[in-house]
């Protein structure tokens, strides 16, 4: 690159068109967006944060009546899960990286398999979800769980009011992440349409790594709720 | 033209070099999380006493460290801000739970 182009890149009139004219340089802009991200992904710990101490509180009063509950889940399903969104974090960073080095047919590839496992993680939960309105596992008027035994205990039987507190947990803690992955998918939609009219070059791609960081935070969210809802006490 | 030249030695080189050689490495970590997801499953189905769930979450947390320091690019991040940022997440969460349990665990349950 000739001297000449490097500093012409700083003149109002040829700068990047991406960049906002209250940014000095396309790095500023780039590492205001990536705190912001950060302090919005913060508030999301926060957020769940709240249902995983309500959660914690009850497991540890109700313990056995929630590894009953928790044992009517298919681990199989939810370690199928935990799988497809680990493989999706991996597209995830190969579109980033895609993204940076200006490979537009890696870009766009690696945001459809984004999208594909996106969908195969929630048609696998909307199975589970169905699952659960068959055996009257939803919260409510409807809700039974009766003569279910204690894991390690034949003779004691779990709590159905217990039990209704651990499935509503699993429905407001898989459906806020599930909700989550919605909203993921449509980001990742838009990125898509964006990326295949050559919207993003190695000198633009912050929507790229922000939507990145909300889909990692998303299957981080993940990686804590497998073990927690489905994996109470499974050796007994 | 003297302007310019202050202006020319500004860093110009692409934020991102360390990512050229890391497609291997993003496949290690990959590997790993996929190793560690299965991991749990086992140490799950096997007998560890009260030790069942702190094996649990370690794993788990050890999984979400590596999500975050390499595919989130927290390790080798340009802003220095964004540390402090991530750092006070933890420690509102740490305060969130610890003080909560302080509360619930020291109370008498039927």
């Amino acid at each position: 690159m000739s001297d000449s182009t490097v500093v012409g890149l700083h003149h109002e009139e040829q700068h990047h068109p991406e960049l906002l004219h209250h940014f000095a340089e396309p790095q500023q802009q780039e590492d205001s967006a990536s705190l912001g991200m950060w302090i919005f992904l913060g508030t999301e710990v926060m957020f769940f944060g709240g249902l995983f101490c309500a959660y914690l509180i009850y497991r540890l009063a109700y313990f056995g009546d929630f590894a009953a509950a928790s044992q009517t889940l298919s681990w199989k399903l939810g370690a199928t899960n935990t799988a497809v969104l680990i493989c999706s974090s991996l597209t995830v960073v190969f579109a980033v990286y895609a993204a940076q080095q200006g490979k537009r047919t890696m870009l766009i590839g690696s945001l459809v398999l984004t999208i594909i496992l996106g969908f195969a993680f929630l048609g696998i939960k909307a199975t589970e979800y169905a699952e659960k309105f068959e055996k009257h596992h939803v919260p409510g008027p409807s809700f039974q769980f009766d003569n279910v035994p204690v894991p390690g205990h034949p003779d004691q039987m779990a709590n159905r009011g217990h039990a209704q507190i651990y499935f509503a947990l699993y429905f407001i803690m898989t459906g806020l992440h599930a909700l989550h992955m919605i909203i993921g998918i449509g980001f990742f939609t838009w990125l898509l349409f964006a990326a295949w009219r050559g919207r993003f070059t190695p000198e633009y791609n912050t929507p790229v790594e922000m939507g990145g960081l909300y889909w990692h935070f998303v299957d981080i969210v993940w990686i804590y709720l497998f073990p927690l809802l489905y994996l109470i006490d499974l050796h007994k | 033209m003297p302007e310019d030249t202050k202006l020319s030695r500004e860093p110009t080189e692409p934020a991102h070099e360390h990512h050229e050689s890391s497609l291997t490495g993003y496949i290690v970590i990959w590997l790993i999380l996929l190793a560690g997801t299965a991991l749990t499953v086992i140490a799950a189905r096997i007998d560890l006493g009260r030790f069942n769930a702190a094996v649990a979450l370690t794993i788990a947390t050890i999984k979400a460290l590596l999500v975050a320091l390499f595919f989130m690019h927290i390790k080798g991040a340009h802003e220095k801000l964004l540390k402090l940022v991530v750092i006070s997440t933890i420690f509102f969460l740490f305060i969130l739970l610890t003080l909560s349990m302080a509360d619930y665990g020291t109370r008498t349950w039927s």
